[in-house]
């Protein structure tokens, strides 16, 4: 009886599986230190993309947005209500942050580094061009590396979660690298310095990945 | 005749344990600071580097080239409001004429600060959320960033800042929590009575 009663609470679990989950952080939380701390890896981990998951879950629950990949969601997004906007946006920001960044160092691939070449000079010039985007963004937001619709590299940066897959932005493209400028990504180490933190996470950028975002965006 | 940096109305450590030393230090003395510095630069040699705040906000409010002066001379403005808006040992529930007309125009204080919790946590992103008076009526609003209530024919009459980096030290990602406590141990309701009139 009792073994009945754990085994249909278990079934119940596993078919109340939600549709949108959270991928294991590829690192430690303090594997990104000095740079980024173990603090604020973990709370932005377990609580900001965690809460954004959860709040997604519960908005497309019942509605016409049930059943929809994020990026279907994001072509379409004049469609549904800012709720969906902002945690659907902040589930895909966040997954992709923490893909980009890694405590192995790693380099461009040449493919990466000739597009980025013609786009903006260097290596630097783009660094210098996202650090900007990220400044500048008034309250919280990201600045973005994308591949836009001529397949041309862009940086721009967007309010709050969105991004430049969303019908709704301004510069619209296939991100391939996206920095976190909210307050809650850099506020316990660097405070009010945005500018140390945009200038420190240059450090723990994974190449490798954005490469191969690249390639695949190429593919798009 | 620059913009310049009020004083805080308490000394630093004076909203402990709720708001910390070090919270007002960075949100005084470096964001506040900062908004006030780069108005300044905005404004230098042009003509509204004699004019007074109020003038300032509102000639630029609206004007997409001028975002950069809209955001910091309001954020001024805003942050002046929300140390006001705070006192020791302030909190709970407000007196008078001030508790009257929230009653009047609520139905209750409770649910005034219900209106007033969900306005304060379902702002996306940075921004405040107000009481203000609006056609002689109480009510609760949210604005995002540096956006405020004399720019939409409100009077404010009482703010929280809930920009992330004003709980982010003693709350952590519990924005909620840092709700709570300014409405139970912080709101200063004499400032609130004041503006009122
Ligand atoms: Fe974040
Ligand atoms: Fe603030």
């Amino acid at each position: 009886m009792r073994f009945w009663i754990l085994f249909s609470a278990l079934v119940t679990a596993m078919t109340a599986t939600a549709q949108f989950t959270q991928a294991p952080l590829p690192y430690s939380y303090s594997a990104l230190e000095p740079y980024i701390d173990s603090q604020t890896m973990e709370i932005h981990y377990t609580k900001h993309h965690a809460g954004y998951i959860s709040n997604l879950n519960k908005a497309v629950k019942g509605t016409p947005a049930e059943g929809l990949s994020l990026t279907a969601l994001f072509s379409r997004m004049g469609e549904f209500p800012d709720v969906i906007r902002n945690n659907a946006g902040g589930h895909y920001n966040h997954d992709l942050f923490w893909s980009v960044l890694s405590p192995e160092k790693s380099d461009p691939s040449p493919e990466l580094l000739s597009a980025v070449s013609s786009a903006f000079g260097n290596l630097d010039s783009l660094k210098k061009r996202m650090n900007e985007a990220g400044a500048k963004r008034f309250g919280s937001g990201w600045a973005w590396l994308s591949v836009d619709p001529n397949g041309k590299l862009v940086v721009s940066s967007t309010p709050n979660q969105d991004n430049p897959l969303m019908s709704v932005a301004e510069v619209k493209g296939i991100p391939v690298l996206g920095i976190d400028v909210w307050e809650h990504a850099y506020y316990l180490r660097y405070q009010n310095k945005r500018g140390d933190y945009l200038a420190a996470i240059w450090n723990v950028i994974n190449w490798k990945e954005v490469s191969r975002r690249y390639a695949e965006a190429l593919k798009k | 005749m620059a913009v310049t940096l009020p004083a805080l109305p308490y000394a630093k450590n004076a909203l402990a344990p709720h708001i910390s030393e070090e919270t007002l230090d960075f949100h005084h003395g470096k964001h506040h600071n900062a908004y006030v510095t780069n108005l300044n630069n905005l404004i230098k040699d042009s003509d509204l580097d004699s004019a007074d705040l109020e003038t300032i906000i509102k000639s630029v409010a609206g004007d997409p080239s001028k975002a950069g002066h809209f955001n910091n001379a309001a954020q001024v403005w805003n942050h002046t409001f929300y140390w006001n808006s705070m006192k020791p040992n302030g909190g709970g529930k407000p007196a008078g004429d001030l508790l009257k007309k929230i009653e009047a125009d609520f139905g209750s204080y409770e649910e005034f600060a219900a209106q007033f919790k969900t306005a304060a946590t379902t702002q996306f992103g940075s921004g405040w959320a107000w009481l203000v008076l609006e056609g002689g009526k109480l009510k609760v609003t949210k604005t995002g960033n540096a956006d405020l209530p004399m720019v939409h024919g409100q009077k404010a009459i009482l703010t929280i800042d809930v920009w992330e980096h004003a709980y982010y030290v003693d709350f952590r990602n519990r924005r909620p929590d840092y709700i709570a406590t300014f409405l139970d141990h912080l709101v200063n309701w004499d400032f609130a009575a004041a503006n009122l009139g």
